[in-house]
């Protein structure tokens, strides 16, 4: 025991280390909840300019700027970057930055397999990127990779993107495992599971789907390996096999991914709405139970995506309302968070803003959702710009803004300044705007019948695709200023106080601001 | 315990040096299958080479460490729970993973190879192999030319069962050794965890003999169309996750003999202990499915 209290107390005098070795060794939760965030963003803009690529092409019909196989290349990449690279990523960052502060554990339960979980991305990354610069490009079948687009007829890079795929599982699998183990282990005395911030809530939920289903992608992307190079025919009709396969696991793992990419978004809007609304978060318990309902459901709903591809009538029905089911827990949270805000005293800092625009944005992303879920209908929108239109309305101004509202949320506690309000509120309101110029107009050229992942289209869609374009680069270019507000954040500002907020509800919230570098040696008592 | 303060481990170079083993093991790995399809001699096999031995290593030294850390009595029962808890959820990560597998035997099985046949509300994909056949084990596939269809299959009451048989009592004396283990009666933890290393030994020399009968007299391949590509997936990996839980009963082995693990703390031991329980479970549903059924 007593070696015990000395190695952490030796530990406790020493700040971070200095240098590059800091970041590299490092064991500390803030610091590779720091590298998560930056890492994220670093892939935010990379993703972000594949998808100006696409927008500008898409500004007009024709082709202007790049070619169709560069085009394929791009919306492939800036799919599987903003997933994998900058979603995902950036909420893991903010797992590790704020789990162990509000549940008052000195850091993650694992921290040596927390810093393996981070510096695996960069050099997935940096292999998948690199598909771009070799023979024959950059993987070009969708982010979904279909077969037999991405094994018969896949560029020799498709085997790297197989590879860069596995170590992201494996950095996913691991960063879940801790984030479990924290949560499941790491509470303070007097911690109940049913006093947890709804943050904990959700990523303990969003763990579980990540370990469930990790090993599915990776399964699925071994199939593909062997079909391509070692003379195996799962997707392949001529063998036995089904290329329809490919689309059921694939999306076994698929529609629970995006959950994993919406549910720790409940979690931080959950977190911010009763701060600004100063009343307590109404229904926490529903909340809860609405997230695993959520979860159990995303495993029964996969083959909605897959409506067109020819499954029995009772297939069809089955994922129809199986999917419909969804509505009720999302309704439940909706219905929550509007409850949580109803005469309350309301502020709008920057965070709220953002938390505010993802309920109103994430339920149009929602009705969309249900629309394109009713199997008849789903014949006509399957595969256009209306499947675009709502998926990026539950991600940009849903996770996105999400973790945007995050991050100012949380900012003046990891910098001990104040961000600019002013700033924000630009940010917010240029980010507001561009994400609905961008992506309202896909709605409507999508029922009209333009299709996906098309780098040319017909002349009666010039007009929403070029002011949709015109969105995608005030959205783009306002992130710069995102970068400028935290950058100037971190360098000086107003001093936060410890509460930062007014009376705001959480553990994270008793320690200093900045949150010193190991926050609670000895674990805090919770009433 | 609520006074109890908490271990953190202090800075670590081993979670960067993997980072770049796996970068070198992945990148090594696709450059050498792509060489092998474009029949270019490059340098991916040396690569790969290098990624493996860095791993293997890394393996060794941040075992090391933590095993250390365990002797000298740093850990707390919490973190005892913690990697309890982690270990559970990585073999549960495995479960899936073979999850996927079975899935995918089942829908051929069930639907797919059938509707290739003509039957049930998909039967129009019969048009694709008019007077193609749905059988299980698919012997004649729809195109025989480009995957030709295995003669046999594995017959299961040969070396199947007689491999079933080894990987049950396997597990048996893995108990046998952890119960000696709560006894503290040394002599026998190291007899019972050596037979349980001779039997995964023995298992695995008869999967290997019957991928080579599999291969030259019964003409099952992995381009034998599906059956041959569910069937060498399926007993692959598991074959591969046996290996790696000889390896793990073979480092316990030889940590019993430097006088590791106590009657009351050992979770090294149990942990490799799931870990095989896990192995054999899989090869149950392997036996039943892939090879009875």
């Amino acid at each position: 025991m007593t070696t015990l209290k000395h190695s952490v107390e030796a530990e406790h005098h020493h700040g971070p280390a200095k240098g590059l070795s800091r970041w590299f060794y490092t064991t500390n939760h803030k610091d590779i909840g720091s590298m998560y965030l930056w890492f994220s963003f670093a892939m935010f803009l990379t993703g972000g300019c594949m998808a100006l690529m696409i927008r500008a092409e898409l500004f007009q019909p024709g082709l202007q700027l790049i070619q169709p196989d560069f085009f394929n290349q791009m919306t492939t990449m800036h799919g599987l970057i903003m997933v994998f690279g900058a979603v995902m990523p950036a909420f893991v960052g903010l797992a590790n930055w704020m789990i162990p502060m509000m549940i008052g554990a000195p850091d993650m339960a694992l921290p040596r397999m927390n810093n393996w979980s981070f510096w695996i991305l960069p050099f997935a990354f940096a292999m998948m990127l690199s598909t771009l610069f070799m023979a024959g490009g950059a993987p070009n079948f969708g982010w979904t990779f279909y077969a037999p687009l991405s094994t018969t007829y896949a560029p020799p890079s498709v085997t790297f993107f197989i590879f860069a795929v596995h170590m992201m599982g494996i950095s996913s699998i691991m960063g879940a495992i801790n984030i479990i183990a924290t949560i499941l282990n790491l509470r303070a005395p007097g911690m109940t599971m049913m006093k947890l911030p709804l943050f904990v809530w959700t990523w303990l939920i969003t763990a579980f789907l990540l370990i469930a289903v990790m090993p599915v992608l990776a399964g699925v992307v071994t199939m593909m390996l062997m079909d391509i190079h070692f003379g195996t025919s799962f997707f392949n009709a001529a063998g036995g096999g089904d290329p329809v396969l490919f689309q059921h696991v694939f999306w076994f793992f698929g529609h629970p991914e995006v959950y994993i990419m919406i549910l720790p978004a409940f979690g931080i809007v959950s977190e911010i709405i009763p701060t600004f609304a100063r009343k307590r978060l109404f229904g926490y318990a529903s909340m809860v139970y609405a997230t695993a309902s959520i979860a159990f459901l995303s495993f029964i709903v996969w083959a909605h995506h897959m409506f067109t591809v020819g499954m029995p009538l009772v297939g069809e029905v089955f994922f129809m309302f199986s999917t419909m089911l969804i509505a009720v827990p999302t309704g439940v949270k909706v219905f929550n968070w509007v409850a949580t805000m109803f005469r309350g005293s309301m502020t709008f800092e920057t965070p709220m803003l953002f938390a505010l625009a993802f309920v109103v944005l994430f339920t149009i992303g929602g009705f969309s959702g249900l629309m394109l879920a009713i199997a008849p209908a789903d014949f006509q929108y399957h595969d256009t710009y209306f499947v675009v239109a709502h998926f990026h309305y539950v991600l940009v101004p849903g996770a996105v803004f999400s973790i945007m509202a995050g991050a100012y949320y949380w900012l003046p506690k990891w910098t001990g300044n104040m961000y600019s309000e002013a700033l924000g509120k630009w940010h917010f309101w240029l980010s507001f705007v561009g994400v609905n110029i961008t992506f309202f107009p896909m709605h409507f050229i999508g029922l009209a019948g333009m299709p996906r992942r098309i780098p040319d289209y017909a002349l009666q869609f010039a007009d929403f695709n070029a002011i949709a374009s015109v969105g995608a680069f005030i959205f783009g270019f306002s992130q710069l200023l995102f970068l400028y507000i935290v950058i100037r954040c971190i360098r000086g500002g107003d001093k936060a106080t410890d509460e930062v907020w007014e009376d705001p509800e959480g553990l994270e919230w008793t320690v200093a601001s900045p949150a010193p570098y190991h926050t609670f040696s000895e674990p805090p008592l919770v009433k | 315990m609520s006074s109890e303060a908490y271990y953190v481990p202090s800075q670590s170079r081993w979670p960067i040096l993997a980072s770049i083993a796996l970068f070198l093991l992945a990148y090594g790995a696709g450059s050498m299958i792509n060489g092998l399809s474009s029949e270019e001699s490059g340098s991916g096999g040396m690569i790969l080479l290098a990624g493996a031995v860095l791993m293997a290593l890394i393996l060794i030294g941040w075992f090391g460490n933590v095993i250390n850390e365990s002797m000298s009595g740093l850990y707390s029962e919490q973190m005892d729970r913690s990697f309890r808890w982690g270990m559970s959820w990585f073999i549960f990560s495995e479960v899936m993973f073979f999850a996927a597998f079975f899935g995918t035997l089942f829908y051929v099985r069930t639907l797919a190879v059938p509707w290739l046949g003509g039957e049930g509300e998909k039967g129009v994909s019969n048009m694709l192999w008019e007077g193609f056949q749905a059988q299980w084990p698919l012997m004649t596939t729809p195109d025989m030319e480009q995957f030709p269809g295995p003669q046999q299959v594995i017959d299961p009451w040969h070396l199947p069962l007689l491999n079933t048989v080894l990987l049950v009592a396997s597990s048996f004396t893995v108990t046998v050794a952890h119960k000696a283990l709560k006894n503290n009666s040394r002599n026998n933890i190291v007899l019972w965890l050596a037979v349980t290393v001779m039997l995964a030994g023995a298992f695995l020399f008869f999967q290997a003999a019957e991928y080579i009968e599999a291969y030259e007299e019964l003409g099952l391949t992995l381009h034998a169309g599906i059956y041959g590509a569910t069937f060498f997936v399926l007993t692959g990996f598991h074959g591969l996750h046996v290996t790696l839980g000889t390896f793990m009963l073979l480092v316990i082995w030889l940590r019993v003999l430097r006088g590791h693990f106590e009657p009351e703390n050992h979770f090294g031991f149990e942990a490799v202990a799931w870990y095989w329980h896990f192995v054999d479970v899989v090869w149950i549903g392997l036996f039943l499915f892939v090879y009875i059924l």
